[in-house]
Order: structure tokens, then sequence, then C-alpha cells
């Protein structure tokens, strides 16, 4: 059927729907990723991102909708798919009572690769994470940020096309996010497909593609700067500075398309050219200080919110 | 495949040796347990305080009173000169047993006409009363022997004892008693050991890497198998050992036979643990339930104090999906008989067939969960 070279998207998914009882998960969720992007999967808490990874590899079936991963078909051809990719699951998932050499070896052993290439493969790994000093210690002894890459390590000892990397910086310091994004962008640069899931926009930032989804649901698919050139055409975006920071968040919400708290700020859009004075005028008058009112780009965040608060206004009107 | 199985063999070693609470499941526990219920039941029932009731006082009653007192499983406590004497000893507790031997047990022995002594046991610490009465038949079958020895030419039975008694050991019950012991001990001690080897992964999150891998279920179950077969074989050797110089078992059989059928027999009890480690939702409901589902079957239907030929009929056939059934078979016959293969075929291929199923049910279920 399909081998290494012939498959033309690295994930096509249509009409995937997770449910577990009653509760739809994941609802008809359409997305392709490309072969060689790194592809993000953005969505707040619960939004389905973890079961949707789970069920492209193959640790979870689908209740409804088709997909493949490399070519190979999620349901019927799970074993296959799971030689060519690498995971790394949100929850760390190596041995804790292992040594960092140990787990390396463990995973090398189960995937098959040869004991030469295995101590290839160690060393790599070892460079790769920056482990070569820690490689006895225990594995539940080393920081997150070093478990973190230890786990892209094991996940990629095999060598995998496609590798999926759960929320692969929960909980851990800017530096090492940093470094382990350096480590996502090495990965791709040698042609592996990335599909990664995260929480954090500077992280999305860097994605070839994102996915945007809430509620099990599909919100957005694009660049980071397609879906911002969207964003802009539905109005200028205007930060404000006022006090009290809440009456005016209340005044707005009355007169503007769209307005949100961004810290210590607010971000509203406006359909006017004269939106800003107008903004100035209905404060004013509304007795609220106006500190600032000035148009910004608008960043990954603006557009994830509108988004989210656009989702929730429909589900309120369907019922 | 094999390179696959090997890495979880070796893995699940490494991780052993790393948990020191391993060491002490592995070696003090099953010594532990022997120990303590080897000697509980060895001498709970030595030293029986006995009230006797001689009404015939003659030399014949004499000596069957002497065959008790000698044995050293009971003690003249009371003597009685009336009935209402040896209730008292039994409702205060002064005995445990009472023999009332009748006035006309010398003269019916002499006329060779069956001669009936009467034995009360107080039942209510049931164990102990029951092994009593066990040791009593043997007592009166050995007084048995010596007397129809005696009145050879006159023929009959002549001494009839009127306890009814459903435990039949012979005279030293340890010899008995300990195999069954050994086969209670391993049977929990393996379910126990491999029950929380799944639930473990799946609550530490490691399952997720190992069912993303290549690894299929059978290859898991059997690489998680492997170790503890050779664990709980030294636990066999540990147990063995005791049984032998500790209590003194006389070791009729094969040495090697018991060590080869045991290892059958660990194997099926591993594997009704690592099914339960596939149901079971965290590592307490897994060692509850491991223990659980072993203990009361084995106590009670492996033939280790009720034989299982007074069972009922259906309950017999219940019994051959306890490994511990056949285990005792098998180490009774091997230990006390020095039985072989020859009588033993049958046993050790229900502990083979029960493992492959155990094996094989836990592939299946895991395959399902995940
Ligand atoms: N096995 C399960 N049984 C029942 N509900 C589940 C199960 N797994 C996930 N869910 C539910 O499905 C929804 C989506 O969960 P999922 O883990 O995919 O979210 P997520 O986007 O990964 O969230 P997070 O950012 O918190 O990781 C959640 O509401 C979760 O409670
Ligand atoms: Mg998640």
């Amino acid at each position: 059927m399909s081998n290494v070279l012939t498959y033309e998207h690295a994930v096509e998914v249509r009409e995937l729907v997770k449910r577990f009882g009653a509760f739809t998960a994941v609802d008809r969720l359409d997305f392709t990723v490309k072969r060689g992007e790194i592809f993000g999967f953005l969505g707040p808490n619960g939004a389905g991102k973890s079961t949707t990874i789970r069920m492209l590899c193959g640790l979870l079936l689908p209740t409804a909708g088709r997909g493949t991963v490399a070519g190979l078909d999620i349901i019927r051809e799970s074993e296959r798919i799971k030689t060519r990719i690498g995971y790394m699951s949100q929850k760390f998932s190596l041995y804790e009572d292992l040594t960092v050499e140990e787990n390396i070896a463990f995973y090398g052993g189960i995937y098959g690769v040869s004991d030469a290439r295995l101590a290839e493969r160690k060393a790599w790994i070892l460079e790769m994470a920056n482990l070569a000093d820690r490689r006895h210690s225990l594995t539940g002894e080393l920081a997150v940020g070093w478990k973190q890459r230890l786990a892209l390590g094991c996940a990629m000892v095999h060598e995998p096309e496609i590798l999926f990397l759960d929320e692969p910086t929960g909980g851990v310091d800017p530096i090492s996010r940093r470094n382990f994004w350096d480590l996502i962008f090495t990965v791709a640069g040698a042609g592996v497909t990335v599909m990664v899931t995260t929480h954090y926009m500077d992280e999305a930032e860097h994605c070839d593609r994102l996915a945007m989804i809430y509620g099990g649901k599909l919100i957005a698919l694009g660049s980071p700067a397609e879906l911002k050139a969207q964003y802009a055409d539905a109005g200028q975006l205007l930060e404000i500075e006022a006090d009290p920071l809440m009456r005016a968040l209340d005044v707005l919400a009355e007169a503007v398309h769209d307005v949100a708290v961004f810290g210590t700020t607010l971000h509203a859009v406006v359909h006017a050219a004269r939106g800003e004075a107008m903004v100035r005028t209905t404060l004013e008058r509304a007795g609220v200080a106006v500190r600032r009112v000035e148009p910004i780009a608008p960043s990954l965040e603006d557009v994830f919110v509108r988004l989210i608060e656009q989702a929730d206004r429909q589900r309120e009107e369907a019922g | 495949m094999l390179q696959r199985i090997i890495m979880i063999i070796w893995k699940e070693f490494v991780q052993i040796s790393r948990d020191p609470r391993m060491l002490g499941v592995v070696i003090v526990l099953p010594i532990f347990m022997l120990l303590l219920y080897g000697y509980a039941i060895n001498l709970d029932v030595k030293h029986v305080r006995l009230a006797v009731y001689d009404q015939d006082g003659s030399q014949a009653s004499r000596e069957l009173v002497g065959a008790f007192t000698r044995s050293q499983y009971f003690d003249m406590a009371v003597q009685a000169w009336d009935e209402r004497a040896v209730t008292q000893a039994l409702d205060a507790g002064k005995a445990r047993v009472a023999l009332i031997i009748p006035a006309t047990y010398s003269a019916d022995l002499a006329r060779g006409r069956r001669a009936t002594v009467q034995v009360l046991v107080d039942g209510s610490d049931s164990t102990t009363a029951s092994t009593a009465i066990g040791y009593l038949a043997g007592i009166v079958q050995s007084q048995n022997l010596q007397v129809s020895l005696q009145t050879l030419e006159r023929a009959g039975q002549p001494v009839e004892h009127r306890a009814r008694f459903w435990y039949n050991p012979e005279l030293r019950s340890t010899n008995f008693i300990i195999p069954g012991l050994i086969a209670v001990i391993l049977m929990m001690l393996a379910a126990l050991l491999t029950s929380v080897t799944v639930v473990r992964e799946r609550e530490r999150g490691t399952i997720e890497s190992l069912v993303v891998s290549p690894v299929m279920p059978f290859e898991l179950m059997l690489g998680k198998l492997i170790p503890y077969v050779i664990i709980a074989f030294f636990d066999v050797l540990l147990v063995l050992t005791v049984g032998v110089f500790v209590f003194h078992i006389p070791f009729v059989g094969s040495v090697l036979l018991v060590l080869a059928l045991s290892t059958l027999f660990v194997a099926a009890a591993l594997g009704i643990g690592l099914l339960v480690s596939t149901v079971a939702p965290n590592q307490q409901v897994a060692m509850l339930t491991a223990v659980m589902a072993t203990q009361l079957p084995t106590v009670l239907l492996s033939g280790f104090i009720f034989p299982i030929s007074s069972m009922p009929h259906a309950i017999q056939l219940f019994t051959n999906i306890i490994p511990a059934a056949h285990f005792i078979r098998i180490l009774r016959g091997i230990v006390l008989k020095g039985n072989g293969l020859a009588e033993l075929w049958a046993p050790s291929l229900f502990l083979l067939v029960l493992g492959m199923v155990m094996l094989a049910a836990s592939s299946a279920r895991f395959k399902k969960t995940l």
C-alpha cells in the first residue's frame, strides 16, 4: 500500500469524532498536516487536543470519522503507524526508576533498533538533550526541563518521520522552553514533521501552521500571519488603558464589536476609522478616566480570545 | 519479537532491583508466613487439655488413657468422677476434650464385643477442636490395633469411638500440613507479585509509551511474567528448604520434579495476578483483589484443610480451576509418597493449561482497555 515516500500529507483527518459516553471530546475535526512542517495545535484546557493526538497515535479508537498518519489508516493500520511515529505524552511517561541511559536502551530495544545503531542514537540523544553528564542518573531525579528533553530523545530513538508532542513544555521555565523549541527546530530542519500542542502563544508563533480548537471543534486553521490577517479584516484593534478598568469593560461591551481584558489593559475591535475617538468619548461620557488609546497590530492571543468568544456566542444562540 | 520480550524482562528486573520493598515481599514474607502458620498449626494442637472419666477403672481402660497422655498431644487436665464433672470441666475451659470410658469397657473387650468409648470435644475453637479430633482418631486407631492384636483369636473390632471427624491427618500432621501451607503461601505471594505490575504502569503514565510502541500485548504480558516466575522459583526453593530443615518433612520423591512442577504452579498463580493487574483501577485495589481472589478459594477448596474427595461433586469439579488444588496433590504426592510424573501428569497438565489461559486472558484484556 503506502510506503515511506509516497504519502502526500503527514496527517489527514476527516470528520473525526471521539465521544466518552454522552460527552463529545472531539467534534468532527477536519485538518491536514503537510510533510515537514511544524503544526501547532492550540486550545484551552479540555479542548480535545490530547484526545485527538491519542487517536492519531493509535492509543484511542475514534468514535466516528477517519484519518491517516503517514498515509496509513489510523483505525486499520495503527500497528504499522507505530513504528513510523514518535509520541511524547502530556504526562511524563518514561521510567523514573531507570537511569537516563537505561530508558534510551529500553525504548531503543522495544522499537527494534539494532545494537550498533542504538549506540549512535544514544550518543546523539545524550548530546542533543545535553544529558551526557547525567547519563547514569535516575530519571526521576532530573529537573523537569531535562526530563522533557530526554522524553523527546526517547520518542525519537527509532528515527520517526512524524513526531507528536503533547504539551512538551508544560510547567518549565522560559529558558528551558526556549531550549526545547530550538530542539524542535533542529528536528524539523532535518525533515521530521512535528505536530505539537501548546497553551503558549509565543510557542504558537513559532509554528508553520496552527489549528485552534475549542470544545472539540476546529475554530481556526492557518499560518500565524494568515490568522492575524483574518482578524484585521474584522476591524482595527485598539489597546486601551483606563481607570477603573472593569467599568470601562462594561461600557465598551455595549459600544464596540469586541472587547477583552489583556493584563492591565483592554483590547477592543472597532469598525470605523473614527473608532479611536469614539472609544475615547464613550468612556469619558461614562466617567471613566482614559489614560491611553492606541491602535496596535493583533497578536495571536487576540485572535484566539476573539475566536473563543465568538464560539461561545454562537453556542448560546444555538441553545 | 524476542528482542522486545527480552527488553521488557530486563527492564522489569532493573526496576525490581531498585525497589527495596520487593526484597521484603520476596524473602521475608514467605519465610515469616511459613514459620508463623507452621508453628501455629503445629504447636496449638499439642498439649490439648484432656478430661477423663474412667468408669471402668480396669487395666485395659488405664492403658487407653495412657495412650492419650503419653502422646504429648494431650495432657491429663481433669480426672472426673461423674458426668457432671466432665461437663463442668469443658464449660469452664479446664479441658477441651473429654474421654468417657464406660464401665463395661474391659468386659466388652474380654468377650470380644465392640467396645465403645465416648469422646466430647469443645467445638468453640474449631481449629483446635478439629485438629484434636484428628489426633484422637489416630490414637484410637493405633490403640485399636494394639487391642485387636491382644484379642486376635476372638476377632471383631473392639474399640469404637463416637466422635465424628472431618479431617484425618496422620499422627505427624506437619507432613501433611506443610506441603499444603507451602502451596497456599506461594499462591498468595505470586498473585501479589504480579497484581500491581500493569496497574503501576497505568498509574505512572508509562503505559502510554508502551502502547504507542510496537510492543504487542502478548509480548508485554510474557515479558512481565517471566521475571516473576524466576523470582517465585527462588521462593519455592526458600519455602521448601524451610519445610525440610525446620519442619522436617521427609522428602521421599524427586527434588527436580518438585522444582519443575513448581514452575508450572507459580506461572499459573502469577498469571492470576497479571489478569487482576490488567483489570484493577489502582494498585491498592489490585493487591486487595489478588489476595481475596486467591486466599479464600486456596484455603477452602485446595484440599489444604478439607479433603476434596469429601466435597459435593459440583464443587469437586470447581476445584480444578484452583491452581493450589493441583499443586498440593503434586507436592504431597512427590514429597510424601515419592510419586513421579506417571501419577502426576493430570494435575501438571491442568497447571500448564491454567497458566496459558491466564496469559491469554491478560493479553486479551490489555488490548481492549487501551
Ligand atoms: N478517558 C476519558 N474519559 C472521559 N472523558 C475524557 C477522557 N479523556 C478525556 N476526557 C475529556 O475530554 C475532554 C478533552 O480532553 P483532552 O485531554 O483531549 O483535552 P486537552 O485539550 O488535551 O486539555 P489540556 O490542555 O488540559 O491537556 C476533557 O473534558 C476531558 O475531561
Ligand atoms: Mg492535553
